[in-house]
């Protein structure tokens, strides 16, 4: 990991395979060894990465305004609850389960919220001058946000585990509210919008030369 | 970049790209235990582990045994004021099974049950061959290929964490007891995590291509000096 330059494929008229690192002429369209479609490390990926990211943060608004899940107790004598991701939190502070608490917002309102503003900022950064050090913080956000993705799923579970175990007849019953769909699918969503998010593109904005006291901007 | 006779800069031969920063390295044979890191990101390129072809078939075959247990066993019980509900993940799912939510349930099986099962029977497809030393099956480079686009989708572990919130949110209403299957599924990832230290693709891509799959001419490729 020095400053000096590095030989990549795309510098050397190459082009590298993302699924398997086998390297081919830059004309080559597959990857004779895995199958899948050599893409070329440029700015034109990042369209499907900003069209992805966009459905992801739509369908994220209902999710937050449709109950999550509606809760039946007596039959309704009770009265029945609806509840949103931010009102049954609220429930669960109430009832002084904090640290499920922390776990449901972390994994529903912090992860979400945090993902669509890492995307959006690596997609607009990405090629733009850099230098190493912010190329390796890059890579560690892009790192992170693509482990990070498929965690916002415990919602969706947790409503569908509580809506087929808690059918107690009169007594009490959950059902799944709209905002379970479309969290699910805000969530498929982004995950989509970072795997099609090219890593390659963070280096491209690089020095050929490493010259001292050229600082790269962002 | 000495070994000049062992790579090709006009056709690519004997070259590795890293995925994630497109840096050129000198492909190298690596002993078992070995890491071979990219020069520029730090990324590991390769870290072959000895008998891991055997090693991950086995693991393939213990996720689909715990997996039937998984989805058959009853998975939480509850009970109050004389009112029992016991359910399988087949319940879970279920449970979405009316109209409008069909496809989150189809969705959701697919991620807790079907990937994991799916890339286990990919896996034995891909390795099987390769561990008797014998050539690829024709499809094997595909079959691989999805097994690791697969992975991101398969949720297991993530629907046990689910489990433990459900459980607590629970907990105020009525008695909930845990079911065979609940371990069936804490079994799942520690075989998982198992799975994956042993994983390594670069090692499986190039014992695909070794084995005789796909041959494309590439040997007749003159060596040409960068």
């Amino acid at each position: 990991m020095s400053d000096q330059p590095v030989m990549t494929a795309h510098r050397a008229g190459l082009i590298g395979c993302r699924s398997c690192g086998r390297v081919w002429p830059e004309e080559q369209e597959t990857c004779d060894r895995c199958g899948a479609d050599l893409v070329p490390p440029d700015r034109r990926g990042l369209q499907k990465v900003w069209a992805w990211w966009l459905a992801g943060l739509v369908m994220y608004v209902p999710a937050n305004l449709f109950p999550m899940m509606r809760t039946q107790t007596f039959a309704g004598l009770q009265g029945s609850t609806e509840a949103t991701i931010l009102e049954g939190m609220v429930e669960l502070i109430h009832y002084g389960n904090y640290d499920i608490a922390v776990i449901v917002f972390v994994a529903s309102v912090i992860v979400p919220l945090a993902k669509f503003l890492s995307i959006a900022w690596l997609a607009m950064v990405a090629g733009q001058p850099a230098t190493v050090e912010q190329a390796h913080a890059r890579l560690k956000i892009y790192e992170v946000v693509e482990f990070i993705g498929r965690w916002s799923m415990i919602d969706v579970f947790v409503v569908a585990i509580l809506s087929a175990l808690v059918q107690l007849g009169f007594v009490a019953s959950i059902h799944p509210g709209p905002a379970a769909v479309s969290f699910a699918l805000s969530v498929a969503f982004t995950m989509l919008s970072a795997q099609s998010f090219d890593p390659r593109l963070i280096w491209r904005g690089l020095p050929l030369r490493s010259r001292t006291g050229h600082e790269g901007q962002d | 970049m000495d070994a000049r006779d062992t790579f090709d800069l006009t056709t690519g031969r004997g070259l590795i790209a890293c995925p994630r920063c497109d840096a050129l390295h000198v492909e190298e044979e690596l002993q078992p235990g070995e890491t071979a890191r990219c020069i520029r990101c730090g990324g590991v390129l390769a870290k072959p582990r000895g008998g891991a072809f055997i090693q991950l078939i086995a693991l393939s075959f213990t996720t689909v045994v715990l997996m039937m247990g998984a989805i058959f066993f009853p998975f939480l019980e509850i009970s109050r004021m004389g009112f029992g509900n016991a359910t399988s993940l087949f319940g879970v799912a279920m449970a979405f099974a009316d109209g409008v939510l069909l496809p989150l349930v189809l969705a959701v099986m697919a991620m807790i049950v079907g990937l994991p099962v799916l890339r286990s029977f990919l896996l034995v497809y891909t390795l099987v061959p390769l561990a008797q030393g014998r050539a690829p099956y024709r499809h094997a480079a595909r079959a691989f290929r999805w097994s690791e686009e697969l992975r991101p989708w398969s949720m297991a572990e993530i629907f046990v964490i689910g489990t433990a919130v459900a459980l607590v949110k629970v907990a105020g209403l009525a008695t909930v007891h845990l079911g065979p299957a609940f371990w069936a599924f804490c079994a799942l990832i520690l075989v998982n995590l198992a799975s994956r230290g042993f994983m390594c693709q670069t090692t499986i891509w190039d014992a695909i291509e070794d084995a005789g799959l796909r041959t494309d001419g590439r040997e007749m490729a003159q060596g040409r000096t960068p």
